[in-house]
């Protein structure tokens, strides 16, 4: 039993961190966060040129094909510098993509996705909210071969800067996922404005808009839904673990240095104990992350379970560091003018993101009571 | 990474749960305490049996009764073992904290006379480090022992010691010269508990069991020979002996966990609350902590068995073993609303187990000085005392 990243993924994530450092500055993301996408066009193309952007797509498609560990490695280092930009959202569309069993669209479009040429995105949430497809009620209908769709989508992940958008909705009674071009007829696209200012949500009005392909439908959807949603959670518990090893980082370095009553603040026990226990969620979260990662890697039949775990523990373990880190750090940490707030921000907006720990726990009650 | 047994150690555990399921004895019929003479019996019978058979000690080196295996085995032994909810074992202290640290740094007499007697549980050894001046500050004790000849005489107190009613052999630290600077002055001494001078007095704890005892030395004379390590070199000795502590954490425990969370589980059903929402939301979280721990733990023991140092997650499985139990028997109160409050029969033993959860926080290392640790050992801030 080894249960550490192997060498290749150690080094693998140090690259990221290495080309992150030279690219992706903090200078940088406070630039990236005031433009109206986050989105980079040299950055991408760096991680493009990288193979990252590639990395869980399968070899027939010209990605790289490597698994959800590896993908977590990644994700970790880019959570630890608030990477800007629409990574996550292009890895769970290219996935749902991946797995929908629609061969001649993966064929046409994810190598496009895999050489940086075509960024997509998935459109699932809508007015109520929920994480859960079967909630989805977006209606979608038949006209002659193409896809009509009329109604809203929420809380859509990077939609101004994807040229493909797949939107979940439903067909008859069955769920369904057609793509639909970015610039398409009868669809405007409005920023919903968050709190987090590195990854851009979107407001996604259709009226009569058109599509000619249905990527899915019926269990087919589901399934490809389910596998795509359930990778993309495991890499968003990947960047909380990195977040909190950021907080911790800075919170430690921070207790170190600053002084009040002729000693730095790290000698106070009170200061100690909340940079122990910002090490006890780190550690515990990236048990449970690792752990997530594998089981889905080798398709476990405990993997849903172990998302589910991970998502749920990471989510609530993440706002608590950010609390954690910001009383340690004192006023400064409560400032614009610090870097801790991006790290809090992206702590909420990834608890949020596919189910936040009440949502898992609901998932995790139905399999231990039901 | 890679979590699959391998066929190694999917063997070890066959071999284990078959002779397991063999050999664990039916409950023991009547009170379950130490002061039962026939519970102390049947104690030490499943000691030896297990010890007969290989299956003590099994990361002890060979030559001294063990097996000579790496952590992962003795994981995969405590795990089946607590499947089958196997008997306590009364020797545990002796076996997993002071054999080995006999084992490590005895004399090659120590050796020969302690430790085959130790692991076969013919005796029976408790630690001899808290006093009623010396908890977390544990260098402060002042257990005092002078040098008379070829012996030591001891005389003060010690508090916390568990199982001193049944013990044969006490794991002493006692300050040997009280001008060296606080750890520069302790001595590790092996007393037989027969001695004269040794009395012990039992504390009840409010759970109402009496596990833990009080310890007094009148003039006891030890033997110079009975010192474990160097004359004033102790403080070394008593660390070694608890960082076996902090390792055997996990194995045995995730799975006494999980039992009792199964058994809230089936409480819950009882009382017609698994519909109730926010009663689902803490079992599930109940559920997904304890598999948290389960994998911090399996981190832990993949670290250990690649020969790295033991890292963050010891102290940190302790912190969160001891805060995960004290939350998980508040919320079967909660659900065992009005009967929780009973005494033993109704629900179990849950308001015994409520109670004696309290101490799990307090004793191996409060959760405050294990944050310090923490803060100091792994964080590198500066200590606070």
């Amino acid at each position: 039993m080894d249960f550490e990243l192997s060498k290749p993924q150690k080094m693998l994530q140090d690259s990221v961190k290495e080309f992150l450092n030279r690219h992706c500055d903090f200078e940088k993301v406070r630039e990236l966060m005031e433009t109206e996408t986050a989105h980079d066009a040299e950055l991408w193309e760096g991680l493009t040129d990288q193979g990252w952007v590639a990395l869980t797509i399968p070899e027939e498609h010209e990605g790289l094909e490597l698994g959800a560990v590896d993908l977590v490695a990644v994700t970790e280092a880019m959570g630890s510098f608030t990477m800007p930009g629409p990574f996550l959202s292009n890895t769970w569309a290219a996935e749902l993509i991946a797995a929908s069993g629609n061969e001649a669209f993966a064929k046409d479009v994810l190598p496009g996705v895999a050489d940086g040429e075509t960024k997509v995105t998935v459109a699932l949430l809508e007015e109520s909210a929920s994480w859960e497809p079967q909630r989805c009620a977006l209606a979608i209908t038949e006209d002659g071969g193409s896809y009509r769709v009329s109604g809203e989508k929420l809380f859509v992940g990077d939609a101004e800067v994807a040229e493909l958008i797949l939107v979940v909705g439903r067909l008859g009674d069955d769920l369904a996922v057609i793509s639909i071009a970015r610039g398409a007829d009868g669809l405007t696209i409005e920023p919903m404005s968050a709190i987090d200012s590195t990854r851009k949500l979107y407001k996604l009005s259709f009226d009569g808009a058109v599509s000619e392909t249905l990527v899915a439908r019926g269990k087919q959807a589901e399934e490809a839904l389910h596998r795509a949603t359930r990778l993309a959670t495991v890499a968003v518990c990947g960047e909380l673990v990195g977040v909190m090893q950021w907080v911790l980082d800075a919170t430690v370095e921070y207790a170190k240095t600053r002084e009040q009553f002729g000693r730095v603040i790290g000698s106070y026990q009170a200061v100690q104990h909340h940079c122990a226990d910002i090490l006890y969620y780190l550690e515990s979260a990236r048990s449970a992350a690792y752990y997530a990662a594998w089981a889905v890697s080798v398709d476990d039949p405990g993997a849903d379970r172990a998302a589910s775990v991970a998502k749920a523990y990471c989510s609530d373990a993440a706002r608590e560091v950010g609390n954690l880190g910001i009383q340690a750090h004192g006023g400064i940490g409560f400032t614009w003018e610090h870097d801790l707030h991006l790290f809090y921000k992206r702590a909420k907006s990834n608890e949020i993101l596919f189910g936040d720990a009440t949502f898992h726990r609901d998932r995790i009650a139905a399999m231990v009571l039901d | 990474m890679d979590l699959t047994p391998s066929p190694q150690e999917e063997a070890y555990r066959n071999e284990a749960r078959t002779w397991l399921e063999a050999n664990v004895p039916k409950p023991y019929e009547g009170d379950k305490s130490i002061s039962d003479a026939g519970y102390v019996e049947y104690l030490r019978d499943w000691q030896r049996a297990q010890a007969e058979n290989g299956w003590l000690g099994i990361t002890w080196p060979k030559e001294y009764g063990g097996q000579g295996l790496g952590p992962t085995e003795q994981s995969i032994y405590n795990e089946e073992e607590a499947k089958l909810e196997s008997p306590y074992l009364m020797g545990q202290v002796g076996v997993s904290l002071i054999g080995p640290t006999i084992a490590m740094m005895g004399t090659p007499e120590q050796k020969e006379a302690y430790l085959s007697k130790l692991l076969l549980g013919e005796e029976i050894w408790v630690q001899g480090f808290s006093e009623p001046n010396a908890g977390s500050d544990l260098g402060s004790l002042a257990c005092r022992a002078v040098r008379d000849g070829d012996h030591f005489i001891v005389n003060g107190q010690k508090t916390w010691t568990s199982y001193a009613q049944v013990a044969d052999w006490i794991f002493l630290l006692v300050r040997t010269n009280p001008d060296a600077t606080k750890y520069k002055g302790i001595t590790c001494l092996l007393v037989d508990m027969k001695s004269e001078g040794v009395s012990v007095r039992p504390l009840r704890m409010m759970s109402g069991d009496s596990v833990f005892n009080e310890v007094f030395f009148s003039d006891v004379k030890v033997p110079v020979e009975n010192v474990l390590g160097e004359i004033d070199g102790g403080w070394k000795v008593g660390i070694t002996a608890l960082m076996h502590e902090r390792m055997n954490l996990g194995g045995s425990i995730t799975v006494e966990l999980a039992h009792f969370l199964a058994k809230v589980v089936e409480l819950a059903r009882q009382r017609g609350l698994t519909d109730d929402p926010i009663v689902r939301q803490k079992l599930a979280q109940a559920s997904l902590e304890l598999e948290v721990f389960q994998m911090t733990s399996a981190r832990a023991m993949s670290a250990v068995g690649k020969g790295e140092a033991p890292g963050p997650e010891g102290s940190i499985l302790k912190l969160f073993w001891s805060n995960y139990n004290q939350w998980l028997v508040q919320t079967a109160q909660e659900i065992a609303g009005p009967y929780g409050q009973l005494a033993p029969e109704k629900f179990g033993s849950l308001s015994y187990r409520y109670l004696r959860a309290r101490g799990n926080s307090i004793e191996a290392g409060t959760s405050e000085v294990l944050k310090n640790t923490i803060a100091a050992r792994v964080l590198g801030l500066p200590k606070s005392y």
